[in-house]
């Protein structure tokens, strides 16, 4: 069946604001139950033949992401510092959102992930808080992601249970999965296959990896990753009931005078402004724009913002920390092919109070240096910048580098989020987003204890020479958590356990803003597994009529 | 030079970059990647915004940074077509001025002046840089490492020299034959040594 069209101004079941790992899996879900789904993405539909393997492209010209030029934010780091221009949120805009884009990993939370309140205690200054659902509740959508979408990995030791093994086989393991799992095991720590939505074979009409190399912040052209751009989304416009409307940028939720969404307003490709009417409104659009856009729908009834009663929309920004150490080794890895992590440990993944600080993670082994970002950051602190000895270190050290990546927690600190700036205004005149964000000190602390570990593997793996930069508070996120919050409590929650905000029965809102905890620094496999638990409720109640 | 914290406080850094580098009108974007096939194709390669005595100034700094040995530099990679077309597109786009302290990219002209007066300086009489020898040139620009300026032609240069060959410099993949990269984007295991004595 081709897709549905909708004529401007008709009335749908479901308007879904964003097409990405949540947006992609909700209107497939929806529409194959039988309801009218409308997509609005604010970028563009593009096809596997249209990516390239063009850095410039992609991560300097910001093809395919918010760029500053077009949609400015501003940053500080404390409420005590200065507000400056700066990006310190990043995510992708196209169909498929970030699902397209990025590296891949695909953990799942563990059991503990969901209570750590009442297993660890509170923490002042947070909102550290357990979450209203159990990973017993959730573990079936894991599954079904897994298998809706076409995961590739093994369980390992420290995995969470599951009801059914990964649908296709670990890839093929890379030499800095080799000598990462070398160095592991010297450690006596226990390595892994790395869960990827990569297909390492032919799956559900899809050809498996090709091993180009190109996976963190560009697309598949071989649709071997698990994007909704290729699982989710063909199957919800298959039903006939699903339209994906790129080049749409919603700015503002309506609402009528009983407190109902009625619909949405957005910007067409041409700038040119549409009221678009539907029974109910999903939010996915990501922990950056999701609590901009419930920000930028205030109204009378909601004057602190849409769905705001609890004045937390935007609060608890959460980045994950992400610490990269470097090795370099005698004999090429030429880490350039394929995917970009094969191997990882989980065996820091539980807090452990005895460390003195909250926090726990992951190491993975990965490759980040692309042709063009490997010369311009990838070399040793101490490294000629230019002339021949710069020449001779890229030459040398390219096919020989290796990175061992620290994945750690981000505690829901009170002072971190996103609001409206009053002056600054994106390209459609919309008010823009800012951002206060600083690391809690455990979370510092947990990528430190981190750091040194990664630095121990790859020494005990054998490089000539190994390094990590200082960690420091970061400035930049990509990982967008926590920004809307799930939560039994009305008065402390934004969203419930079904997604529903508390305050407005027809609106949901369902991405990484629904986050009451960061996990171990891959969020994707959760958000997606909320997302075909969420599209269940949702769907459940608009059967009953109770939406 | 600044060490990035993380790799993603790198990746913010070069989006930082792209608002000074890439600020570029879509028309623009376009006339630039025409330009360039057509220069890849075997026609000629012509300025379209610097001047030659500028071309062969800068030209001459990017060969400083990444000379040429055995394999390619920055000369053999072309990359003062990179410079020349980045620069003009953004000469042409309004309302984007320098953005971080690499300096603005039409600083580079002044730049390239003031390097010269310095030569003229040493020389007591007039000069251009591309003229001095290699090894005046290395140490004049050891003078000036730490400016905006020469930190801009090192960020120009390497991007010239590394980025796709779609925008005009890596001229025949010359900057990835320096990495050992090899673009066929195509592969199937073993892909390195390491692996490849697990297989065995």
């Amino acid at each position: 069946m081709s897709p549905r069209r909708f004529a401007q101004g008709e009335t749908v079941d479901f308007i879904i604001v964003g097409s990405g790992a949540a947006g992609g899996v909700i209107a497939k879900e929806l529409a194959e139950s039988g309801f009218t789904v409308l997509v609005l993405e604010q970028g563009p539909y593009l096809r596997a033949h249209e990516f390239e393997h063009d850095e410039y492209k992609y991560w300097f010209r910001s093809a395919l992401n918010n760029g500053p030029l077009e949609s400015p934010q501003k940053f500080r780091p404390t409420p005590r510092d200065e507000w400056r221009d700066q990006l310190a949120i990043g995510y992708h805009r196209l169909v498929g959102g970030g699902s397209v884009m990025f590296t891949s990993n695909y953990w799942r939370f563990k059991p503990s992930d969901f209570k750590e309140r009442t297993l660890l205690g509170s923490i002042e200054g947070t909102g550290f808080d357990d979450w209203p659902i159990t990973y017993e509740e959730l573990e079936p959508y894991y599954t079904k992601a897994e298998w809706e979408l076409g995961i590739s990995g093994e369980p390992g030791a420290f995995d969470p249970p599951r009801s059914r093994p990964y649908p296709t086989p670990p890839l093929p393991v890379k030499s800095s999965g080799v000598l990462f799992e070398r160095g592991a095991r010297a450690l006596g720590l226990t390595p892994q296959a790395a869960p990827m939505c990569i297909i390492s074979q032919p799956y559900d009409g899809r050809p498996a990896c090709q091993h180009c190399g190109y996976c963190s912040g560009f697309g598949c052209e071989h649709r071997a990753k698990s994007s909704t751009l290729f699982t989710t989304i063909p199957k919800a416009e298959a039903t006939g009931r699903c339209e994906i409307r790129s080049g749409s940028y919603v700015r503002k939720i309506e609402l009528s005078a009983s407190g109902r969404a009625t619909g949405v307003l957005y910007f067409d490709a041409a700038k040119m402004e549409h009221f678009q009417p539907a029974r109910a409104v999903i939010v996915c659009a990501n922990g950056g724009e999701t609590p901009r856009l419930l920000l930028n729908s205030k109204s009378n009834q909601f004057p602190d913002g849409l769905a705001n009663s609890s004045g937390l929309v935007g609060k608890y920004l959460m980045f994950n920390g992400n610490h990269s150490t470097t090795g370099v080794f005698e004999k090429p890895l030429n880490d350039w092919k394929s995917v970009m992590v094969t191997r990882m440990i989980w065996d820091y993944y539980d807090a452990d109070p005895g460390r003195g600080f909250y926090g726990g993670g992951g190491i993975d082994a990965r490759f980040w240096g692309y042709p063009l970002l490997f010369p311009l950051g990838g070399l040793a602190p101490d490294a000629p910048t230019w002339g021949q000895g710069f020449k001779d270190a890229l030459r040398h050290g390219y096919s020989r580098t290796m990175n061992a990546d620290c994945h750690t927690t981000s505690l829901p600190v009170a002072a971190n989020g996103v609001e409206l700036d009053p002056e600054l205004k994106d390209l459609w005149g919309v008010p823009a987003m800012r951002v206060t964000y600083r690391d809690h000190d455990d979370d510092l602390a947990m990528m430190e204890f981190l750091g040194r570990i990664a630095i121990e593997i790859l020494e005990a793996a054998g490089a000539e020479r190994a390094w990590r930069p200082e960690v420091q508070p970061q400035q930049f996120g990509v990982h967008l958590l926590g920004t809307c919050r799930m939560g039994n409590d009305a008065g402390t929650s934004v969203v419930d356990r079904y997604h529903r905000t508390h305050d407005v029965t027809n609106l949901f809102l369902c991405d990484g803003s629904s986050f009451v905890t960061s996990g171990r620094g891959q969020p994707t496999a959760t958000i997606q597994a909320l997302a075909f638990r969420a599209a269940d409720h949702i769907a459940r109640f608009a059967r009953r009529g109770e939406i | 030079m600044t060490t990035p914290t993380s790799r993603r406080e790198f990746l913010s850094l070069a989006g930082t970059a792209s608002a000074v580098l890439l600020g570029l009108s879509p028309e623009a974007f376009e006339r630039a990647l025409t330009a360039t096939r057509m220069a890849q194709q075997g026609q000629s390669v012509t300025l379209e915004t610097l001047t030659p005595a500028q071309a062969a100034d800068l030209e001459a700094i990017a060969a400083q940074i990444i000379p040429t040995d055995d394999l390619p530099g920055a000369r053999e990679a072309r990359v003062i077509v990179f410079i020349d077309r980045v620069r003009g597109e953004l000469a042409a786009s309004v309302g984007f001025g320098p953005a971080d302290d690499a300096g603005g990219i039409d600083d580079i002209l002044v730049g390239i002046e003031d390097l010269n007066s310095r030569v003229v300086a040493r020389a007591g009489s007039p000069a251009r840089f591309a003229a001095l020898s290699s090894v005046e040139q290395h140490a004049l620009l050891e003078e000036i490492q730490e400016t905006p300026f020469f930190r801009q032609m090192r960020l120009l240069t390497i991007t010239g020299m590394f980025a796709h060959p779609n925008w005009g410099g890596n001229y025949e993949g010359a900057g990835w034959k320096v990495l050992g990269f090899e673009p066929r984007f195509f592969w199937q295991p073993p892909f390195g040594a390491y692996d490849a004595e697990v297989q065995r």
